[in-house]
């Protein structure tokens, strides 16, 4: 091999690795958010309640954002925008979802927390979010979150925000319930 | 003063020396096809120096598409309002205008730089890689026709800003978006040939006895923006890949809706970005390099520490992406960690400065046209770094992001930063490329009425931003006036200046005072050595470069 092509092989090869490496930060990415907590991801699966004992001497103000996407005549409100909660204290809000709209579809409502680093201290036992939801025209679904604020929450946190976004889910077949697979994300 | 190179004469020096350079510097030969004329000719040509001839045209043609389109954008800004333009038309202006500049003009304008005088340089008869050389080339007519096209398309062209952010990119964008995309994955493989080419032609076909810490700054900055390009495209690829998958196959890379997430386009976008913009600056570093100590009659000052200094901005280039971000809330590790590594970056770029002005210092200068560019270049592009420094303290950018204040900082650091490297170039090195001195008289009228334009169009941005004018909008408040006449006038007298640029290559090309091999007095490399102008064959037989000593 000559040594013009020894180095144009070499190139290459960083080349390739660096087009697979874009496609890899896709989940390094997530990864990353998840174990650092920045970001603002929670996890969207149900987590189990850590037994802890209640720290009576803190209060944290938990605020809820709610907010249609675009292209989903639907409403997401919360029952009481503004709770004051005990880090360790497990918390039961109501959410209720409205379709306005004159079908029936599928929306889901995409978490977020905000300051991010209080993601990793949040931990949803029951969440509307964990699923898709469906419903027919001009139907009113009440759905509830429990949640609990973890004892290790650091303690310059005093206000928590969650914000829910409402997407509507446009490839479902609007009779039965599939889990859909979502490349490039989490499900 | 201690000449670099005592006198050559490349054509009688023995070729055989044993080392890698010499042998394929004459396997490389053979390459050569003197067949077609006429427009077959250029079209099937694999002379660097012919390819570096397209490169620089075609910049040219793609400074002047992208200045109408700037000159569009300064029309409407020329008073509050709405007068010319549609707000859709506007954006598209905007977004064409960076698109064309950074990757039409700038970044081929430099690699037509390299074609030409990176062979010279070294004593390589041609680029390592001929016909590829004439491919990459060939990619970027037709990405920029096709890029170009989209405005006529349905729907429009790109409107979302040269950083094409999802999800305004994939869910808000015209239908044109997926012909933007492949242009751009054209122009990028462009790119990235010409870094393998560069790259293999430095590495393997230096003149026998040229080490590595011989090279002059021009290669040396060049080989490690061929790096750059080599780690950062396929990052550009890839992102523009996704995009096409979220607005045509249905995922969700950037779609909260489907799991995806908006801010990691970001995050991936500006750890190809800002990369990208020292893509554009480090072989700017080196033409000034070359100029500075020829007008100044000195041997550069610091060589080794402008090695270091280039390989470091490189290195660091890859851990500032996020100050771009600032205002997407980042944690605040995550914001202090940028704040602090993009300070740093102002350190190795301090060293180059400080290395150019001690170059002058004590020199007997002289004021050619190319000079006066390098000089206007120093100055100039140390106020872009400045302001850059104020963008990198986090809480500050969270008041200047997305102002006019950027704006100012990146046309600082780009106009009279890379362009004007590129343009001074084109005064140094045109006596080697047409036989001819460009004419002095227009060179300077140039140059003058550039600086004024420059610095008219784009200081009054630093107010406008400051005081809190948001940046892509056709329409603004009514305080921001005064400044935004400036800023216009400016901008036409800077764009029709350009003629005169136009001009003085016309008339040099034609004619002009006769130069000879070594057309400035105080250079040194080895491109003086061949005569001028050059002919189409150098270094059939590799010079043997000495080694100047210390
Ligand atoms: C001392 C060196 C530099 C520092 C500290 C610096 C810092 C910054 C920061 C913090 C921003 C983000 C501002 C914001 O969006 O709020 C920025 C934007 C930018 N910089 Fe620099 N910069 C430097 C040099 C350069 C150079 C050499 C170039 C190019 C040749 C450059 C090109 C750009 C561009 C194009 C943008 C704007 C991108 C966009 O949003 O459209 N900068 N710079
Ligand atoms: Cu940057």
């Amino acid at each position: 091999m000559t040594g013009v092509q020894r180095t144009v092989t070499r190139t290459v090869v960083v080349l390739l690795a660096m087009f697979v490496f874009a496609f890899a930060l896709v989940p390094l990415y997530d990864v990353f958010c998840r174990i650092t907590g920045i970001n603002g991801k929670v996890e969207n699966t149900a987590q189990a309640m850590v037994r802890d004992s209640i720290d009576e001497s803190r209060v944290i103000t938990v605020q809820f954002v709610t907010r249609a996407g675009a292209g989903l005549p639907w409403k997401l409100e919360v029952l009481n925008r503004q709770v004051r909660v005990h880090p360790g204290a497990a918390t039961e809000v109501h959410f209720a979802f409205t379709n306005h709209g004159s079908t029936a579809g599928w929306g889901r409502a995409v978490p977020s927390v905000s300051p991010s680093e209080a993601s990793l201290y949040m931990r949803k036992i029951t969440c509307f979010c964990f699923q898709e939801q469906r419903l027919a025209a001009g139907e009113r679904l009440e759905a509830p979150l429990v949640f609990q604020l973890t004892r290790d929450l650091p303690d310059d946190i005093k206000t928590v925000t969650l914000v829910y976004t409402l997407y509507p889910v446009d490839d479902k077949p609007l009779a039965t319930k599939a889990t859909s697979v979502v490349p490039g994300g989490e499900t | 003063m201690a000449p670099k190179l005592p006198p050559q004469q490349p054509l009688q020096t023995p070729a055989e020396q044993g080392n890698d350079g010499a042998a394929t510097a004459g396997h490389v030969n053979e390459g050569y096809h003197h067949g077609p004329s006429g427009l077959m000719r250029w079209l099937l040509t694999t002379n660097h120096k012919e390819i570096g001839t397209l490169y620089l045209i075609f910049s040219l043609s793609m400074f002047f598409i992208g200045g109408i389109f700037a000159l569009v954008v300064r029309a409407e800004l020329f008073q509050p309002g709405l007068q010319l333009v549609q707000p859709e038309f506007f954006n598209q202006m905007t977004t064409m205008h960076g698109l064309i500049m950074v990757f039409g003009a700038v970044m081929p304008g430099f690699v037509g730089l390299a074609n030409w005088m990176i062979p010279l340089q070294v004593g390589a008869p041609d680029m390592a890689l001929p016909r590829l050389n004439n491919f990459s080339f060939w990619l970027l007519p037709v990405a920029f026709t096709l890029l170009l096209s989209t405005l006529l398309m349905p729907g429009g062209g790109p409107n979302f800003g040269w950083t094409f952010y999802a999800p305004l990119s994939t869910t808000y964008a015209p239908p044109s978006t997926t012909f933007f995309i492949l242009s751009l994955h054209i122009a990028g493989i462009s790119s990235i040939l010409g870094a393998i080419n560069i790259i293999a032609t430095i590495l393997n076909m230096r003149a026998p006895g040229m080490r590595m810490m011989d090279m002059p700054l021009f290669v040396w900055t060049w080989l490690i923006t061929a790096f750059l390009l080599i780690a950062v495209m396929p990052v550009l690829a890839g992102v523009i890949t996704m995009m096409l998958m979220d607005i045509n196959f249905g995922t969700s890379f950037f779609n909260a809706a489907g799991g995806g997430d908006p801010v990691m386009f970001q995050h991936i976008f500006w750890f190809f970005g800002h990369p990208e913009v020292y893509i554009m600056i480090l072989p700017a570093f080196g033409i000034v390099s070359a100029i500075i100590p020829t007008f100044a009659r000195k041997r550069l000052f610091g060589y080794a520490s402008m090695v270091y200094a280039t390989s470091s901005i490189a290195i660091l280039s890859f851990l500032v992406w996020a100050h771009h971000m600032f205002a997407v809330g980042l944690p605040l590790v995550a914001e202090l960690f940028f704040m602090y590594t993009t300070m740093l970056i102002a350190v190795p770029t301090g060293v180059k400065v400080f290395n150019w002005i001690a170059t002058l210092f004590q020199g007997s200068i002289s004021f050619e046209t190319p000079m006066l560019f390098a000089l206007a270049f120093v100055v100039l592009f140390t106020i872009g770094g400045f302001s850059g420094l104020m963008l990198a303290i986090a809480p500050a950018d969270f008041q200047y992001h997305d102002t006019y204040f950027v704006v100012a900082h990146f046309h600082y650091v780009l106009v009279p930063g890379a362009v004007f490297a590129i343009m001074a170039a084109v005064y140094y090195w045109l006596p080697k490329w047409t036989g001819h001195y460009p004419n002095e008289r227009l060179g300077r009228w140039h140059f003058w009425t550039s600086v004024i334009g420059v610095n008219l169009t784009f200081f009054p941005m630093h107010f406008s931003g400051l005081a809190g004018m948001p940046r892509r909008i056709p329409d603004y408040a009514l305080q921001f006036a005064d400044f935004n006449m400036a800023s216009s006038i400016g901008a036409l007298l800077f764009g029709t200046s350009q003629l005169l640029f136009v001009l003085m290559i016309i008339k040099c090309v034609r004619g002009g005072e006769k130069a000879p091999a070594k057309a400035w007095e105080g250079a040194e490399d080895l491109e003086w050595t061949v005569p001028s102008p050059a002919p189409l064959h150098t270094f059939d037989t590799p010079p043997q470069f000495h080694h100047r000593e210390g």
